[in-house]
């Protein structure tokens, strides 16, 4: 509650039985909005300042200043406030736009300068890293094989805990398992390649391989798709369960039949997102992969490369030829994460109506 | 204080749809309207034209006037804000802010104008919740928070908290259906008090409730379902109930449909 | 029919019902403890993953011929191995504080644009468009934040430093381009805005329109309806979605990596060039390692581990208690 400075003077308030007073054209936002721009770019000219960073901060402070007095002076303090806020509001989202339109714009502009056929269907083998030429195809391979090993160890469990967390589980064990999975989707992607290093390669004395950091994908991957499948699970109606259980059906094939079908779609949604985000994940890959130049189809056996593996040995190397390709790659991994969140949200929208609420 | 409103040719609209069509009353200061009418009839619409709160939902539009005394309260220079200072609302559903106190609950409104004194500010809450007739129930856990009590007594809250800014009119939109008889007697013997110094638009679905709480009553109705609500008459309420000069009332009155 | 009234975590040894269901008990008896068993599987990995950290870092700190906690220096290999995580703390701190600082706000103002002040055409698509962003993999806002951040950042340095050179924390005492603590934040605060946006933005279209109706016909503007009926309702979910936030930017590894030219000087300038964080230095430090060096490595993850638990379990229980407030789970 805001009872400041007010006290003294009631006169700012209209008086009673006067509904009507001054109020702002709708254009004088927006006229506020370009005169601060305006004033910002202007005082970034006269100073000097280097960095458009600062023209478009100076930008945005004068708006926001702009609004408040401006508005406070025409329609109250009360009214001044509540465009502040709306200005504010606005200048976040603002804020929010600038990076994301420069990373799609950086990515697409530098990605495409080397991103061809020939890219997409070779290796970086026998090649020097200053080097031009060479291609993406050894990493994309080892991303879509650790990726599908993955998902083939995980989403089996992560459905099953889910299932049993919505359709079996009550008491300790269910609690239990609910705060772990909580627990576990925050785990940092570094840790679970260091646990799985600790394991795989240090106790068993396994070497690097596409396998090692499939596992530790599937660790980050488990938790997520536990909690979209259990979202999913939930929004079933009871009623279905009671009708089919009621026809005697027992509760596995109730599960099987009714409870599942009706969720397919977000539950596929969820699994296609879990894909997405480890497909991104380059600490673990980087711990346990290890990458390579070459192609290795086998994912049990010897040094894989993968897609933000490459990005990041690429850039790492430092030669314009090799950043080129690490833009290149970024786009390759950027299209291929993206796809995946389209076509999940697609099948989620086109589902969505069956889920019923 | 209470002042007269007088609708001309007002409609509303949801988006393109068209909820309530060229309806024109005058409600008289002092005194209690009801509104009555099937569901659908866009009755709480046309409460909610009255106070700009219609504007709120999504694709909200009014088109028409809406006189307070001498006033439009959809002229181009009027800050709906200011309207629904001067037009406060009790919902269907009690609503007391659930983070605040009762205290704070009542006070909220003086509040937001800034322009009291501390020493006022809980002489207003008193009178009131007085004025509600909720001070002898609550005096001594003002600092407790409004979602303990129970729904009569939050909805006589929300009452306090509407009339502690000193509105000129008061609409409330079928204040009593969620509710208990008991409660729902203390609502009606309230607003019987509150028609001393506000104007009262009552919204309800109970028609021995507009019998016994409203001086006028007006009947709205629709054609068919997604056809827009219209006033079919406005009278005293023994008429309306007594001899109504519209078939359609009667039958809905004497429970033929609706 | 039987199993209808058995909400029971067994099938309930009922009588056989002689119908050709009969036969399907087992079934019943087999899906439970697949899926039951995938939940202690869960479990179990959780254990693992603190038990054999645990183990292997026990195994490098007995080792370690410093105070595992306090020194500046990370140097394993040396004889005697001597190496502390006091920098890496520093650092992983210091870069989350400066993400959490920059980005809270920022996702509270366009969770409130979202859910309450952008035109309704708009609201969806930019949901939509923060959903995706939260999909951008850390690698990719690694390069742009080395490619592109890293010099637009240069002039504000020089401009924070001139004016705010005083303060201490923005002086700085090398020139260098600016790949320091600062930077990193900043990246970080990118990186976590869309997260700590959906969650918040979740929180607000939650809030009852009751109340804030209630808010509007008091006479109160949108801001105050904001003020009154929004943010109250929503503080314990914006706290929740900060510490999600909080524990991404602590466990960030290839965005900082990429980004930071990593030092074993712990300095309070934050706009000199230096300072490390737990995952940085994990994934610099680990291609050079021998096994002991990479349990000493280990060891730092297990810190890392430890932090991120505490910061997570504290959003989940401030989640639960919400959930219990307002009955929203019901």
């Amino acid at each position: 509650m805001s009872h400041t400075v007010q006290d003294k003077r009631p006169v700012a308030a209209p008086s009673r039985g006067t509904l009507a007073h001054a109020r702002m054209p709708r254009w004088a936002p927006a006229a506020i909005a370009v005169g601060s721009v305006a004033t910002g770019c202007l005082i970034g000219v006269v100073a000097g300042l280097e960095s458009r960073i600062q023209w478009g901060l100076l930008s945005a402070l004068t708006f926001v200043a702009a609004t408040y007095f401006i508005t406070a002076k025409v329609e109250g303090s009360r009214q001044g406030k509540n465009r502040v806020a709306t200005s504010l509001v606005w200048v976040c989202f603002a804020l929010a736009i600038v990076p994301l339109l420069s990373l799609a714009w950086i990515t697409l502009t530098k990605g495409l300068t080397v991103l061809d056929g020939y890219f997409l269907t070779h290796s970086m083998s026998g090649l020097l890293d200053a080097e031009e030429g060479g291609g993406v195809y050894h990493a994309l391979l080892g991303t879509i094989e650790q990726v599908a090993i993955a998902a083939v160890i995980a989403t089996p469990i992560g459905l099953l805990t889910a299932v049993y967390l919505v359709e079996y589980g009550r008491g300790r064990l269910a609690r239990a398992v609910t705060f772990f999975v909580d627990v576990m989707t925050g785990i940092p992607s570094i840790v679970a390649g260091l646990f799985v290093l600790a394991t795989w390669n240090l106790m068993l004395g396994f070497g690097p391989s596409g396998f090692a950091g499939s596992l530790a994908l599937a660790i980050l991957m488990m938790p997520v798709i536990v909690r979209s499948t259990e979202e999913m699970l939930k929004l079933v109606p009871n009623e279905l369960r009671e009708a089919s259980l009621a026809l005697g059906v027992p509760q596995w094939r109730t599960i099987l039949k009714v409870v599942l079908p009706t969720s397919i779609g977000g539950i596929t949604t969820g699994v296609m997102l879990a894909v997405a985000r480890i497909t991104g994940e380059t600490a673990p890959v980087l711990l346990l992969v290890f990458g390579t130049k070459l192609i290795n189809p086998n994912p049990f056996e010897g040094a894989q490369s993968s897609l933000p593996l490459y990005v990041y040995e690429q850039y790492s190397v430092g030669t314009a030829a090799s950043v080129d390709r690490a833009w290149a790659g970024a786009l390759v991994l950027i299209a291929f994460v993206m796809i995946l969140n389209l076509v999940a949200r697609g099948i989620a929208r086109w589902k969505a109506p069956q889920t019923g609420r | 204080m209470a002042k007269r409103i007088d609708v001309s040719g007002l409609t509303a609209f949801y988006g393109t749809h068209r909820a309530i069509d060229d309806i024109s009353m005058t409600v008289e200061p002092r005194s209690v309207t009801a509104f009555i009418g099937p569901s659908g009839c866009g009755k709480s619409t046309f409460l909610r034209t009255l106070n700009r709160m219609h504007e709120v939902t999504p694709g909200g539009r009014v088109e028409g006037k809406v006189m307070l005394d001498d006033e439009n309260l959809y002229a181009s220079n009027v800050d709906p804000v200011a309207v629904r200072r001067t037009v406060g609302m009790v919902f269907q559903r009690p609503n007391p802010f659930p983070t605040m106190s009762i205290f704070d609950n009542v006070a909220a409104g003086l509040r937001l104008n800034g322009n009291y004194k501390k020493s006022e500010l809980s002489d207003v809450v008193e009178k009131s919740l007085k004025g509600a007739n909720l001070w002898n129930e609550v005096k001594d856990r003002l600092n407790k928070p409004g979602s303990g009590l129970s729904g009569g007594q939050q909805q006589r809250l929300c009452i306090a908290r509407a009339i502690a800014v000193e509105p000129d009119v008061l609409l409330m939109d079928e204040p009593c259906s969620a509710l208990d008889p008991i409660s729902t007697l203390a609502i009606e013997d309230l607003i019987g008090e509150l028609k001393e110094r506000f104007t009262i638009v009552i919204v309800t679905h109970n028609m021995q409730q507009a019998a016994r709480v409203s001086d006028r009553t007006a009947f709205f109705n629709l054609a068919a379902v997604g056809q827009p609500g219209k006033l079919v008459e406005i009278d005293d309420t023994e008429r309306i109930f007594a001899n109504p000069s519209v078939q359609a009332t009667e039958d809905y009155i004497s429970g033929r449909f609706g | 029919m039987e199993t209808a009234t058995a909400p029971t975590q067994a099938p309930p040894p009922g009588p056989p019902t002689g119908t050709p269901r009969g036969k399907a008990r087992p079934g019943d008896r087999i899906f439970l403890g697949l899926s039951k068993g995938s939940g202690i599987t869960l479990l179990v990995i959780m254990a693992a993953i603190a038990a054999f950290l645990g183990y292997r870092a026990v195994l490098a700190i007995s080792k370690d011929e410093a105070n595992f906690l306090t020194t500046f220096e990370w140097n394993p290999a040396g004889d005697p191995p001597v190496f502390g995580i006091a920098v890496l703390a520093f650092g992983t701190v210091v870069s989350s504080i400066i993400a959490m600082v920059l980005a809270v706000p920022v996702a509270i103002g366009i969770a409130l644009f979202i859910s309450h002040f952008a035109p309704r055409r708009l609201a969806g698509p930019i949901a939509y468009v923060v959903d995706l962003l939260a999909a951008v993999p850390s690698i990719i806002y690694g390069l742009w934040g080395a490619v592109f951040l890293v010099p637009y950042l240069d002039g504000l340095n020089k401009w924070l430093d001139e004016y705010l050179g005083w303060t201490y924390i923005f002086e700085r005492t090398s020139e260098g381009v600016a790949r320091n603590l600062f930077t990193v934040g900043i990246l970080l605060a990118i990186m976590i805005l869309p997260i700590i946006t959906n969650v918040t933005r979740e929180v607000f279209l939650q809030s009852p329109k009751m109340h804030e109706e209630a808010a509007l016909a008091l006479g109160a503007t949108r801001w105050e309806v904001i003020r009154m009926a929004v943010l109250p309702f929503g503080r314990s979910g914006i706290i929740s979605a900060s510490m999600l936030g909080l524990g991404r930017a602590l466990g960030e590894t290839m965005a900082v990596a990429v980004v930071l030219s990593p030092s074993f000087v712990l300095s309070g300038h934050l706009l000199d060039p230096g300072g490390g964080t737990f995952a940085q230095n994990i994934a610099a430090k680990f291609n050079e390692a021998d096994e002991f060096g990479r349990d000493a490595l280990i060891a730092s993850g297990l810190v890392l581990f430890v932090i991120t638990l505490l910061v997570n379990g504290a959003a989940r229980a401030i989640i639960a208690r919400r959930k219990e407030y307002s009955g929203a789970n019901a």
